[in-house]
Parts: C-alpha cells; sequence; structure tokens
C-alpha cells in the first residue's frame, strides 16, 4: 500500500522476537516509508522498543534475544547470516531514551562516528561536526565552546548532541527510543521541531509514550498491544501489532476497537 | 458498628516508643564512632611506637679520639685521599689489604687470580694510578694500597671505614626516644653504673666484664636517627649501627615493577576477556559453555582468597624448580644456576596479585553504563572499538584502584618470598631478573629477629622506608588515576 507515491525503507515481515526461551514480541508486519516519520505507540511492555531496537539490531547485544522472520532494507534481510551488524547501525542510527553522551567533549562527541570509520583529517572532521550540531539545531548553542564536556549540557541539548553525533555518520534511518521522556516540555518542543526538519532527509521511527506526540509529529502510526495466556505465576505475556495506518486515520477512525480505547484513554 | 480497631500505639505510647527507637540509634551511633575512634588510637600508637624505636639516644665507645687523627678537622671535612693516609698510617698492611678487599674489589672477582694476575686485567672498571694497574695485588706496598683505595672510593665509605676500623667506633647500647627524651638521667646512671661493672649479666666471663667495663668507661650518649642516608645507602651487616636498607629497597623495587609488568596486562586482558567476550555469542547460547565460565569466575574470587604462603609453595615448585631454565636466565645465557631470583619472586607474586586485579578489572568493566555502550554500538561501532574508545577509559579509574590494592599487598608480602628463598645478606646489590633478591619486609623480618635490640631500632627506621615506598607508590598510581578520570569529565 504504497500511499503518496512513498517508497518502502523497511520491511518487517512476520518477525518474532524471543529473549532466551520466552516469546517478547509475536508475528509483526509493517513497512516503514522513506521520508516519513513513523511512531510505534502502546502500553508498557507491549514490545514497541523491542520491535525498534530489532530493526538496527540492537537486540543482538543482549544475551540471548533472537529474532525469527525477515526484516527487509533495500531488498535485503537484516538478519541474514551475510549482514554484519556493524554496518546495519551505521546505516541505522539510534537515539535514546535517556540521553547518552559520550563522557567527551562536544566535538569529540560528534566525532566519534567518523573516527570509527577511518576520518582523521582535521578539516573533514571539523566540517562534519559542524554541519551535524546544525542539523540538529544546537550549533549556535555551543559553537564557542566545543572543548566542554558533553555532560555539562542541559538534558535538551545533549539529546540534540546525541541526534547530531547520530547524524555525522550520515545514516538513513533514524530510530528514536522515547527521545523525550526524559526531557521537559520546551525540550521536547525542540525536538520534535528538529524531527520535521530532518523527516526531509531521513526516515525516522519514533517510540513514544505520548499520544499527542504521535499525532504532532508523525505520518504513520502502528499501535501495538499485549496478549496474555494462561494465569498468574503461569502467565506469558508478548506483544503484538494491533493495528498500523496513516496517524490521521488511525487517531480518527480507528478499525480496530481496541485501538479506539486505547487513544480515548480507556486503557494502557 | 464496630468501633474503628487501630493497630498503631496511642499518642503517648507513640512518643515514649519513639524516644526509645531514638535511643536505639544513638547507642548505634556510639558504637560506630568506639570503633572509628579504636582504628585511629591504634593506628596513632602504632606510628608512635615506631617512631620511638627509630630515634633515640646511643652509647658510643671510640677506642681513638677522632680529632687526634684529624688534627680538629671534622672527620667527614676531609678528602678520600686524606682518609686513606689515615688509613695507610693506622692500619698494618694486612689489614689495609683487607679494606682493599671490602671497598675496592668487593665479592665479585675470583680472589685466587689476586696472586697471579695483574690488577689491571682483573678489575678493569677501576681506576688505576700509573703503573699500579700492572702490579700483581700481592706486589701492592701501603702506600699503593692507600693510592688504588683513595681514587676508587667515595668519600663517605671512606668516612664510615676509618670510623669503624681506626676510631673503633662502636655502639654499645641504645634506648628508646621516650626514654632518651625523659629518662637521660637515668641513662647517664647506667652508663656510670655499667663502667663500673654493674648491672651486667652474671653469665659474662671475667675477662669479658672487663672488656665491657672498660668500654663503657670511654663511652659517650649521642643523639641517633637509625634512619639516615646511610641506612638508605649501605647494604645489611652484622654491626646493626652499620646494616642498611639499601639492598631491600633495590630489590623490592625490581620487584614490584617486574610484577606489575607482568600481572597488569595479564590480569586486565582476563578481565577484559571475562567481561566483554565470554558472555554473548556462543557463549550465552551454550550451556555447558555458560557453566564453564561460571566455574572460572568462581574460582578467580576463591583464588584471590588463597594464603599467600600457598602461592609461596607454587611458586617455588614451578617457577623456581621446574622453570629454572627460564627463572636462572640459563636460556639467556646467564649462568648462575639458582632458581631463587628477582624473576621467579617477581612471576610468583604476579599470580598472587592477579586474581584481586582480574576481580576489580571485572567490576569497573561492569560498571561502564550500558548507555555509553549502546551509544557506541548503535553508531556502527565494532566491539573493539567499543571496548577500546569507551569502555576501557570509563573503567580506567577502577581498573586502577585494583591496580594499586594489589601493589600494596605485593610490596608488603614476605612469605611466598621467604618459601621461594629470599636472600637476607646480598654480597651485591641486585642489578637484573636472574639475580638473588632480598626486600624490604624481608629485611624487616631477619632483622626483628636478631636477638640485639640495636637490630630491632634498624627493623623500625626499615619499617619506616617501607611505609613511606608503599606511601609513594600509592600516591603517584592515585595521581594517576585522577589524571586519567579528569580526561574522562572533558
Amino acid at each position: 500500500m504504497s500511499q503518496n507515491g512513498a517508497s518502502k525503507s523497511i520491511e518487517i515481515k512476520n518477525i518474532d522476537i524471543y529473549y532466551g526461551p520466552k516469546l517478547a514480541v509475536k508475528d509483526v508486519s509493517l513497512p516503514i516509508y522513506t521520508n516519513k516519520i513513523t511512531a510505534f505507540i502502546g502500553p508498557s511492555g507491549c514490545g514497541k522498543s523491542t520491535v525498534l531496537r530489532s530493526i538496527n539490531r540492537m537486540n543482538d547485544l543482549i544475551p540471548g534475544a533472537r529474532v525469527e522472520g525477515e526484516i527487509l532494507y533495500k531488498g535485503e534481510n537484516l538478519y541474514a547470516s551475510n549482514i554484519d551488524p556493524v554496518e546495519v547501525r551505521r546505516r541505522i542510527g539510534m537515539v535514546f531514551q535517556k540521553p547518552n553522551p559520550f563522557p567527551k567533549s562536544i566535538y569529540d562527541n560528534v566525532a566519534y562516528g567518523p573516527r570509527l570509520l577511518g576520518v582523521t583529517k582535521k578539516s573533514v572532521l571539523d566540517e562534519i561536526v559542524e554541519l551535524s550540531l546544525k542539523q540538529a539545531f544546537i550549533w549556535d548553542e555551543v559553537k564557542g565552546d566545543l572543548k566542554k564536556s558533553g555532560l555539562a549540557l542541559s538534558g535538551g541539548q545533549q539529546q540534540r548532541l546525541c541526534i547530531a553525533r547520530t547524524l555525522a555518520v550520515e545514516p538513513e534511518i533514524i530510530l528514536m527510543d522515547e527521545p523525550c521522556s526524559a526531557l521537559d516540555p520546551i525540550a521536547t518542543q525542540r525536538i520534535e521541531e528538529l524531527m520535521r526538519e530532518l523527516v526531509h532527509n531521513y526516515t525516522i521511527v519514533i517510540v513514544t509514550h505520548n499520544m499527542q506526540q504521535a499525532t504532532r509529529v508523525s505520518d504513520y502510526t502502528a499501535f501495538y498491544s499485549i496478549r496474555k495466556e494462561g494465569t498468574d505465576a503461569q502467565e506469558k505475556r508478548w506483544g503484538v501489532l494491533v493495528e498500523y495506518n496513516q496517524t490521521q486515520k488511525l487517531f480518527e477512525q480507528p478499525e480496530q476497537s481496541e485501538t479506539a480505547d486505547y487513544i480515548s484513554g480507556r486503557f494502557g | 458498628m464496630a468501633a474503628q480497631v487501630t493497630y498503631m500505639p496511642d499518642d503517648a505510647g507513640y512518643r515514649k516508643q519513639l524516644a526509645a527507637r531514638q535511643n536505639a540509634g544513638y547507642r548505634w551511633q556510639l558504637f560506630f564512632l568506639g570503633a572509628t575512634l579504636v582504628g585511629l588510637v591504634v593506628l596513632v600508637v602504632l606510628l608512635l611506637s615506631i617512631l620511638n624505636q627509630t630515634f633515640g639516644l646511643i652509647a658510643v665507645r671510640q677506642k681513638i679520639d677522632p680529632a687526634t687523627l684529624t688534627n680538629g678537622r671534622a672527620m667527614t671535612e676531609l678528602s678520600a685521599v686524606e682518609l686513606s693516609d689515615i688509613l695507610e698510617t693506622n692500619l698494618s698492611k694486612g689489614k689495609l689489604q683487607g679494606a682493599f678487599l671490602t671497598l675496592v674489589t668487593g665479592t665479585d672477582i675470583d680472589r685466587g687470580k689476586l696472586g697471579t694476575e695483574p690488577l689491571g686485567d682483573l678489575l678493569p672498571t677501576l681506576v688505576f694510578a700509573e703503573g699500579l694497574g700492572a702490579k700483581k695485588f700481592t706486589e701492592l706496598t701501603p702506600e699503593d694500597l692507600g693510592q688504588i683505595i683513595a681514587d676508587n672510593t667515595s668519600q663517605d665509605v671512606l668516612v664510615n671505614y676509618v670510623n669503624r676500623e681506626v676510631v673503633g667506633r662502636e655502639v654499645l647500647q641504645n634506648w628508646s626516644l621516650i626514654d632518651s627524651l625523659f629518662n637521660r638521667a637515668a641513662i647517664e646512671q647506667l652508663v656510670k653504673d655499667k663502667a663500673e661493672g654493674k648491672g651486667f649479666s652474671n653469665t659474662l666471663t671475667a675477662a669479658q666484664l672487663d672488656e665491657q667495663k672498660a668500654a663503657f668507661a670511654s663511652a659517650h650518649l649521642e643523639m641517633h636517627s637509625w634512619l639516615s642516608g646511610e641506612f638508605l645507602n649501605e647494604p645489611n651487616s652484622t654491626v646493626a649501627s652499620d646494616a642498611g636498607i639499601r639492598g631491600g629497597l633495590i630489590g623490592t623495587l625490581w620487584v614490584i615493577s617486574l610484577t606489575m609488568l607482568f600481572a597488569t596486562p595479564l590480569g586486565v586482558g582476563a578481565a577484559i576477556y571475562l567481561e566483554e567476550y565470554a558472555k554473548d555469542g556462543i557463549f550465552a547460547r551454550n550451556a555447558f559453555l555458560k557453566r564453564v565460565n561460571a566455574i572460572i569466575e568462581t574460582n578467580i574470587r576463591n583464588l584471590a582468597g588463597v594464603p599467600s604462603i600457598i602461592y609461596g609453595l607454587l611458586g617455588l615448585a614451578l617457577f623456581a624448580r621446574l622453570l629454572l631454565p627460564l627463572t636462572s636466565g640459563a636460556i639467556f645465557g646467564v649462568e648462575n644456576g639458582r632458581g631463587n631470583t628477582i624473576l621467579s619472586a617477581s612471576l610468583t607474586l604476579a599470580l598472587l596479585i592477579l586474581p584481586v586485579i582480574i576481580i576489580n578489572a571485572q567490576e569497573a568493566i561492569r560498571a561502564v553504563p550500558r548507555s555509553i555502550r549502546e551509544g557506541s554500538y548503535g553508531m556502527g561501532a565494532t566491539k573493539w572499538q567499543t571496548v577500546s574508545r569507551q569502555v576501557l577509559p570509563a573503567a580506567i579509574p577502577g581498573i586502577m584502584t585494583g591496580i594499586i590494592l594489589s601493589l600494596s599487598r605485593a610490596v608488603g608480602e614476605t612469605a611466598p618470598l621467604v618459601v621461594i628463598g629470599a636472600a637476607v645478606f646480598l654480597s651485591k646489590d641486585p642489578n637484573g631478573p636472574f639475580q638473588p633478591f632480598t626486600t624490604l619486609p624481608i629485611q624487616i623480618f631477619n632483622w626483628t629477629e636478631q636477638p640485639s635490640d640495636q637490630f630491632r631500632a634498624a627493623a623500625a627506621a626499615g619499617i619506616i622506608v617501607l611505609l613511606a615506598m608503599l606511601l609513594v607508590l600509592n600516591a603517584s598510581a592515585i595521581i594517576l588515576r585522577q589524571r586519567f578520570s579528569r580526561r574522562l569529565q572533558g
């Protein structure tokens, strides 16, 4: 279903995600459109972050985590045996829930990625750092003191620094795992503006707890929920994708009653 | 409806009970304060008792008044030539030859060759005045001996030698600092009594008693610090007042440097592997490997608690005996055939502190926040890039803490070194890994075993040297650690 002529950047096909023997997410399929913002919403424990982290194989870092099914990127399965997760993560960048600048200077934070890829020339690094910080709307605030520790910035600035850092390796897709949950409303607003700006050049997937945020920034929304089986001690819970649609349609005319209940605040 | 049931005490009861609760807290607080004070007091007493033994009065006997030798000048003002002249005029030829052997040749040479080969060939590193190098040892006149001694011996060593051999300076008895300061009159009286033959053990023969009486009669009291430049710079001796810590100091520096050289890379390397590599991939999926891992980790922790003497036995069997060709330096062309070398000691101590370094480094690596790792991986860093550029720099302060702790432990370790076969008397300074060794604690331990009180004073001075050295090592490690962590904060 290619709406507005947008092309698919990622195609998630029937993935099940396990942590050890435990099923965490079952049978999720959805497309991610190029140069659009896709929001994942749903109650706590529904697996939205798990799906997000499986897109750039961050789940590989958790011992025992396993993904079954296919995630296609440019027609290639990211979980094929010949794919190196390091390459995947450089193409599909990630911004985390809690701002996590490295304990280094602002400059070194942004130059970290390019240096990993072997860029050593000072003039080139200078240019990358300036460009990335400008793209992340933080250049004007820090240009005077790039030697300052990234940890000395405010929470909102730290998060924008992390975004700049991600942009520096020129990814095509940026995954954001509740990027505003640790920020105040003003910092949140700045990040949202930044996302609307970045989406002209990047594809963005964002996990959010905040439904208003989903309506404000996203083009598409996927609603996840929890399924249970068994009782009390032996209860098994896993996440499923309930509904996926254009954001406006999902919020105004949800097809599933569960979606309607959630967005109207009746549960979750 | 029944009256509302309350399980909480009423106001009066509550107040009373609150006071009891607070009092229980105060009692514990008092106990904690007491514990701290006891610790402090013990520490202060320990330091004072060491200082008390290090300084104090000594009774010194001199056979000749040094002023008559030096025309009234102080001994320390004389040049090496003047001092060797004193030796020449006051010692017999035999004693002068003895002085030559002690001061100049040392124990390195084959004394059998002294009568057959020219000195210049036998001792190529020495300075010889014209013609003397061609002579054999037995051909030297007293003037020749004095000349060579003056040319090859430092002034302060000569001062000591003249004091001992010519002046006949001998320390008869020593007193603690507190006695010296507050009981001086009693000490003076004691010396006078002894000069009259009172206060000696009745096991002395008449001849011994006479000798002691004469000695105390000519003795004078002087304030003495057992810790001095000479103490640091002199080798061990059978005479307490001449004994120095130099051999132990150099030995400790050698052993500790090599120990750290071996233990740090091995310990940190093992910790990185166990924390970063042995936890995922095949290790996470295979139950057997997981189990092996857990067993290894538990055993490293157990090894940290193994008594050090057991490491000594291991070191003796493994390094000093089994790996003799390595530890004696035979495979490097050094031929002394002994396994109780600096290398054996360092390897043993390295084994001893390895678990401590591994455990601390593991804790430090584990404490690096997940978010930093994720941030790095999320940028497309490989595992090694993440470990080397993020995890290790962040973990270095913690790793350094472990190294500092283990360093202190290794410096003070005595038992395993005794087992390996540490020397007590070294004829020359250790100058390489394949040399026999002694260390500060071993030297101190040996002195405390001697019957003479004077050696106890020397041991106290040795303890101060050991403590000072620990302090310097720890301080430099801490400064290093702080610099690392400051660099991290940007």
